[in-house]
């Protein structure tokens, strides 16, 4: 029956799209075979350079992440100043679109003109990917933190260590395995995101494809660049579903190992 | 006495339109009346640019909130200039002829164009004639190569010296195409959202070149990046590169606007227009 109901569906949408007057402009605009064979090389070509920003940028990314959670649970007055510092970082570039930070850090750190600085886009692309998704994994490793049960920490203060080895040893590992789905998903976000780094100069997988789409007119390769993104986020998503399936296994099957 | 009041108004209304129409309405073009055109509102032209327009295809500055730097119905600027010229020749008065704000990147989006025809130095290429209709050409162009009179760039003389330098523009357009065709410079050429990131990357010296087309050149030189100066024209390669209008694919309308092309070149008129708002030579002819 879901079968039967499924086709109808697909078959009654499919007619409604082909049957409709603009069809045959849609179809040559966006589904030419010739302009995807054409494009697809080159715009593969530039997804590695998309590659190449989220691979490094997600390094730098899960560090300062951390290190800012850790500064947000430090407890006690004297660490008052450092938490508000992670809060207002976590504030202000949660709330700044990331286009703009890529556009003021990519044209504005360069009009400085200040000597030893770098002048680089890709560079200054990657810093402001850097500086945004930092904000929002923090708050997803303070979630994961937060998560785990305060009798933890008070097990490891009893058995001698000190706050930040209690976190380091007991608390930051339980907290990273609940939290790797939503780390996984910021992580495909920045993927994505690395096509804005392309309004600062640098010809990645999207702005190679906007290339050819302005030399021809016709918007297949933006559909080869989707497909390309695509490829790449679904073997994660399923990577990811097997880490938490893994991770449940063997937190049933309980006992030592 | 608001009988004298209403047919005084009409009278100065009367006036101000023949002023604003310019010189008695031209001879129309044959099989080309105003109401046998297929336009997308009747009675009127529809036209689009884009948002900002720059000198010197538009001229004259904006006093409207809608338009950056010029506003396309002040009849100045190349462009602008050449569009009233049509529209006149079509039969058409300036208050007739409405504008737009059309992003170069939409211009050719499938689907029913707002507009009858779009102007916004867009070249002609036999790629883009499967998408949308142009018109013959109304400007045969040149590329041209920008850098800062303080780099090494500034000293370049041939088209071979260029291959070392960093060069960038502005993306979709048919200067990005030269560097990659005909240029091949050894670093990847950098390309921009609008021409005004290209230039802000210039300044920055995150490039050493910017290749725009020739006419483009002066407004950057002289407005928006004093210390630069024009490297040198790039010869055509291949056929000539021509701007041309752009339609609607099938739009009968380009037929009556191409006899109004035409006779705007055989009478001298695209000659005195270019002249007027393009009329600048100088800059070498790179080998």
């Amino acid at each position: 029956m879901a079968l039967v109901s499924t086709a109808v569906l697909v078959t009654v949408v499919a007619v409604l799209v082909v049957r409709s007057p603009g069809w045959d402009e849609v179809k040559q605009a966006f589904f030419s075979r010739e302009q995807f064979e054409k494009s697809f090389p080159d715009i593969l070509s530039g997804f590695w350079t998309n590659v190449k920003i989220f691979l490094i940028a997600e390094v730098f990314i899960l560090v300062l992440a951390l290190g800012i959670a850790v500064l947000r649970s430090l407890p006690g007055p004297v660490f008052f100043p450092l938490r508000a510092l992670a809060v207002i970082y976590v504030d202000l570039f949660r709330g700044i679109p990331t286009v703009l930070v890529i556009y003021i850090l990519g044209f504005g750190v360069p009009a400085l003109q200040l000597q030893g600085v770098p002048i680089s886009p890709l560079f200054w692309g990657a810093v402001a990917l850097v500086v945004v998704y930092s904000a929002y994994v923090s708050e997803v490793y303070r979630a994961g933190i937060d998560s785990v049960h305060p009798s933890q920490t008070a097990a490891a203060r009893s058995l001698g260590l000190t706050h930040l080895q209690g976190l380091r040893y007991v608390v930051v590992p339980q907290a990273v395995r609940r939290v790797i789905p939503p780390l996984l998903n910021d992580f495909i976000g920045l993927q994505k995101d690395t096509a804005l780094v392309a309004l600062l100069g640098v010809v990645e997988a999207f702005r190679q494809s906007q290339i050819e789409v302005a030399a021809t007119f016709n918007y297949t390769p933006y559909l080869a660049t989707a497909l390309i993104f695509v490829l790449l986020t679904i073997p994660m998503a399923r990577f990811t579903d097997w880490l938490v399936a893994r991770d449940k296994r063997r937190q049933l099957a309980g006992g030592a190992r | 006495m608001v009988l004298v009041g209403l047919a005084l108004t009409t009278l100065v209304l009367a006036l101000a339109t023949t002023a604003i129409g310019g010189p008695a309405a031209p001879a129309q073009i044959a099989g080309c009346g105003k109401s046998s055109l297929n336009l997308v509102e009747d009675g009127k032209l529809s036209l689009a640019t884009d948002n900002p327009a720059f000198d010197p295809w538009w001229s004259g500055g904006s006093k409207s909130k809608d338009w950056e730097l010029n506003d396309p119905t002040t009849g100045k600027g190349y462009e602008s200039a050449v569009a009233y010229e049509i529209a006149r020749r079509l039969g058409f008065t300036r208050g007739q002829v409405t504008w737009k704000a059309v992003p170069f990147l939409r211009s050719f989006a499938p689907g029913k164009k707002p507009f009858d025809w779009y102007m916004a130095q867009v070249s002609v290429t036999p790629e883009r004639k499967n998408a949308v209709a142009f018109s013959t050409s109304y400007y045969n162009v040149n590329q041209a190569v920008v850098g800062l009179k303080t780099s090494s760039i500034a000293r370049v003389r041939s088209l071979a010296g260029l291959k070392q330098y960093k060069l960038g523009a502005q993306v979709g357009t048919t200067s990005y195409a030269y560097i990659t065709k005909y240029l091949r410079p050894s670093q990847q050429p950098a390309v921009y959202d609008s021409n005004a990131d290209a230039v802000a990357a210039l300044k920055n010296k995150q490039i050493d070149g910017l290749v725009v087309d020739f006419p483009s050149t002066g407004f950057i030189t002289g407005v928006q990046v004093p210390n630069s100066k024009v490297i040198g024209r790039l010869p055509s390669q291949g056929a000539q590169e021509v701007f041309g209008l752009v339609f609607q694919k099938r739009n009968p309308l380009v037929n009556c606007v191409n006899k109004a092309i035409r006779a705007l070149r055989n009478d001298g008129t695209l000659r005195r227009l270019d002249v007027r708002w393009l009329g600048k030579t100088g800059a070498p002819i790179l080998k």
